[in-house]
């Protein structure tokens, strides 16, 4: 049905040019927006609402771009005086996420892989599936075994090192293109402008303090019910910076080897397992809380639809830090080729379906701040205001 | 102190808005066992608190959210502006200086306080408006409440009380009887009482009974019952008893429930008709804040309780967005058409007052001199012709906010019998605004008086149960 959708947009897109019929999720962010834009209680929770206030209508690439700026906080929908079981039935974090799933399927590359987004708990099962084959299969190839002698940590004992590079080095490329690719369709869909400095720097910090988590006024943002909570943004935050710690700790690895030459394995005091091990550490805490916090989530917050694809993210991240702090663990055992296919096949997975799954959130948003960042140094189309 | 989940409560808060809630963690904090009766489900707890934005309160400097100064005697000249007089100093002045002293206390209950919203520029001075309006208020009170042990029963309707010389005994939710040593009334008004609103409005010339052409802006729960218990018990009352507040609204407006978002803002910006075509107002005579008050009224006493705001393409931007598409059209005929006017007699109104603009200089913020001569009404200010399709129609209907008719209070909130305070039963919110709100209405002084004496009555309420205590203790 939504396939259908698409089409149909596609094809209509096609005949009329400019004209765009809008989905069934878009005509819902028009109707609650228009409510919204009339009341105004919330503009003091985050960024969409002040944008809304800058339109009087909503076109597709308007509700794109506030689709994408909502962080489905639920601060809104709590506050709200037109929440159902009111007739007007607003509720902006589900209308939101609506569209936002729609957007990542609509704007993915190649166009066809959005499909993807549709079943993504069998996405990333599929992945995850042949993740873990492939290294288990390629490990059982290359030594005849997944029990061994302890190799003192020597990773390229079983996978040489140009092979890991051969094969994760194509997909790191290819994922960075395909977000890009992505990523840069949605901007020009959203007409956004020209970025200064200042948009810039206001961007970066709204995104590394998950700045429109915090409630408008510090004290973070629902969850189960009406309370305020900060335990989504920390949670969010260990993950976030765990997995930077990570590629922080991998980039090191890789300048070590190519730079100065020194080989893996590292030794526990060095920079790139310190890094690594931190890392695990908050990419193991951060999804675990996000999980179970998204387990507790009102059930009006956000789409149901997209659980499978919110937790199946989570879950391979959860499966990453496991495994690789497993092997940290492990490194000097029998059991070391085992735990290091299980790590390589768990990584695989969440790089194989970062374009195709809940990581392309982070990208989109970031563009939709950076836009609200540039619109917000303009004067206000809309002089409501003033008079 | 007392347990507060089990037995006969301290203090009965009947209602289950801002002063309610207001009372209920005052009484809660001066160590009474507190039990609220909310008669609306979770989902609909509140009342017309939950509608609200913002707090009127004097300060004597700039303060976090709120501008400038709004000193006392201001705020009470504003007062007894918008009443004409049908106020009580005392109380009015109470609730002023109160005003200035409560909000630390409310965000220490999870209040949470942001600057005026856009569009209400005028108001960033005198009012304090609530981080995502009223709604988020009422819930954080509601946690807090909970959080301190107040007992909070939904679905729990109350349909009569038990008094006895003007002394609380007890409350009646269908076949229960719940004691308590004292209560407070917050149960608001009875503008969701359809019959006793057409009682009130009465029938007019032509034998329609106005009232059952009006939307109510608020709760479906404020039916009056408790207000119409204490006159029955003989409590003195005070308001005007016939009067509402009552604004012009989207005629597509919900019978409830339809809050801020409803209301209709272009009136200055263009002409209102009534249904046979006929304008019978100066759209332009004030500022709009200062008038869409009396719109409602006007539209009231229109045939069928109805009026259409015309506007052309030169206002659109210049208001609040309505929530409602308006009717669209290219021509006046079509306009007319669609809207179900007489073609005609619309068409000719129109000529006739673009044909009496006079003036230049169209300048909606201030009085500016674009009016109509020759033409009655008269538009007096921002008259500019239509004469820009396409043409917008909204129609309009009136909306009830809020009745004036309540309980007599004193400076404790004590409801008053043949003049003569009651021991132990304490008003506060709508049922007792009357007393400072005779009349009229200035945004953000209804949360002013419901939090203040909501304050005041639970205080009040714990007092009496205390004195009780320590007179037994004695005897």
């Amino acid at each position: 049905m939504q396939q259908l959708e698409a089409l149909l947009r596609e094809a209509s897109d096609l005949a009329q040019g400019a004209a765009v019929v809008p989905s069934a999720a878009e005509a819902e962010v028009e109707r609650v927006m228009k409510i919204c834009n009339a009341c105004r209680y919330c503009e003091g929770f985050c960024a969409v609402f002040p944008a809304m206030t800058r339109r009087l209508e909503f076109g597709q690439a308007d509700i794109h771009y506030l689709a994408n700026l909502c962080h489905n906080c639920g601060a809104c929908l709590h506050a709200c005086q037109y929440a159902p079981p009111h007739e007007f039935a607003v509720n902006i974090p589900q209308a939101m996420a609506k569209v936002r799933g729609q957007t990542y399927a609509d704007f993915a590359w190649p166009a066809g892989l959005g499909a993807l987004y549709r079943n993504n708990g069998l996405t990333v099962a599929l992945a995850l599936a042949a993740g873990l084959a492939l290294f288990l299969v390629l490990a059982l190839a290359k030594s005849g075994t997944l029990l061994h002698a302890p190799l003192a940590g020597d990773f390229y004992a079983i996978f040489p090192h140009n092979l890991l590079v051969s094969m994760f080095g194509p997909v790191f490329l290819f994922v960075a293109l395909a977000l890009g690719v992505g990523v840069t369709r949605f901007w020009r869909g959203i007409s956004a402008g020209d970025p200064n400095t200042a948009a810039i720097a206001e961007t970066a910090h709204d995104v590394l303090k998950l700045k429109y988590l915090d409630g408008g006024h510090g004290q973070g943002c629902p969850n189960e019910d009406d309370a305020n909570t900060l335990l989504r943004r920390r949670f969010h935050h260990l993950t976030f910076y765990g997995f930077m710690l990570c590629f922080a700790a991998t980039s090191v690895a890789t300048l070590y080897h190519y730079v100065l030459g020194w080989e893996a394995p590292y030794a526990l005091t060095s920079l790139p397992v310190v890094l690594g091990t931190l890392g695990g550490i908050g990419l193991l805490i951060g999804p675990a809380g996000l999980l179970w916090l998204n387990l507790r989530r009102h059930p009006q917050h956000g789409d149901a639809a997209q659980k499978p694809m919110d937790r199946g993210f989570i879950a391979l991240l959860l499966l990453t830090s496991a495994t690789g702090l497993a092997l940290l663990a492990g490194r000097d055992t029998a059991a070391m080729a085992l735990l290091l296919a299980a790590h390589l096949g768990a990584v695989m997975a969440l790089f194989l379906t970062m374009p195709y799954g809940k990581f392309a959130h982070g990208i989109y948003r970031t563009a939709a701040l950076l836009k609200w960042a540039i619109e917000k140094r303009r004067p206000n189309p809309v002089g409501v205001g003033s008079e | 102190m007392k347990q507060t989940n089990l037995g006969t409560p301290d203090v009965l808060v009947i209602g289950g808005g801002n002063a309610a809630l207001c009372a209920a963690l005052t009484a809660r904090e001066a160590g009474a066992s507190v039990l609220l009766l909310e008669a609306a489900p979770r989902e609909w707890r509140g009342g017309n608190s939950s509608h609200t934005r913002n707090l009127r309160c004097m300060h004597d400097a700039p303060q976090d959210v709120l501008t400038d100064a709004y000193p006392e005697e201001e705020f009470w000249q504003d007062l007894k502006k918008v009443t004409g007089g049908r106020t009580n100093e005392r109380l009015a002045r109470l609730a002023i200086r109160e005003s200035s002293r409560c909000r630390d206390w409310m965000r220490k209950h999870g209040v949470h306080f942001q600057p005026s919203l856009s569009g209400t520029l005028h108001l960033s001075r005198t009012n304090a408006f609530f981080m995502g309006g009223g709604k988020a208020l009422v819930n954080a009170y509601y946690r807090s409440a909970e959080a301190l042990g107040v007992r909070i029963r939904y679905d729990a309707p109350v349909d009569r009380l038990e008094l006895v010389d003007g002394e609380f005994r007890a409350a009646w939710v269908g076949q229960e009887r719940i004691e308590a040593r004292a209560c407070v009334l917050a149960a608001g008004g009875f503008e969701s009482n359809r019959e006793w609103l057409r009682e009130a409005w009465g029938q007019n010339a032509d034998g329609e009974w106005p009232a059952d052409n009006f939307a109510i802006r608020g709760t479906r729960f404020n039916r009056g019952v408790l207000l119409k218990a204490m006159m029955e018990a003989g409590a003195d009352t005070i308001g005007d008893p016939s009067q509402s507040h009552c604004v012009a609204v989207d005629a597509r407006a919900p019978l409830y429930d339809g809050g801020i978002c409803t209301r209709i803002d272009c009136v200055s910006l263009g002409i209102v008709v009534n249904k046979h075509a006929q304008r019978f107002y100066d759209e332009g005579e004030d500022f709009w804040p200062k008038r869409y008050a009396i719109w409602g009224r006007l539209v009231a006493q229109q045939p069928g309780q109805v009026g259409f705001s015309v506007i052309d393409a030169k206002a659109v931007g210049r208001f609040m967005p309505p929530v409602f598409p308006g009717t669209k059209a290219d021509t006046l005929e079509g306009l007319a058409r669609q809207l179900g006017l007489d073609e005609l007699a619309f068409v000719c109104t129109v000529r006739e007052y673009n044909a009496a603009c006079r003036g230049g200089s169209f300048d909606h913020t201030v009085l500016d001199d674009c009016h109509t001569e020759g033409v009655s009404p008269a538009k007096t200010h921002w008259a500019l012709p239509l004469d820009m399709p396409p043409f917008y129609g909204y129609a309009l209907k009136p909306g009830i906010t809020f009745t004036y008719l309540g309980v007599k209070v004193d400076e404790r909130a004590a409801a008053h019998f043949s003049g003569e305070p009651s021991r132990n039963l304490f008003v506060a919110g709508e049922m007792m605004a009357g007393n400072v709100l005779g009349q009229g209405y200035t945004a953000g002084v209804g949360m002013t008086i419901g939090t203040v004496f909501g304050r005041i009555a639970g205080a009040s309420a714990a007092a009496a149960v205390m004195k009780e205590g320590v007179e037994h203790a004695a005897a």
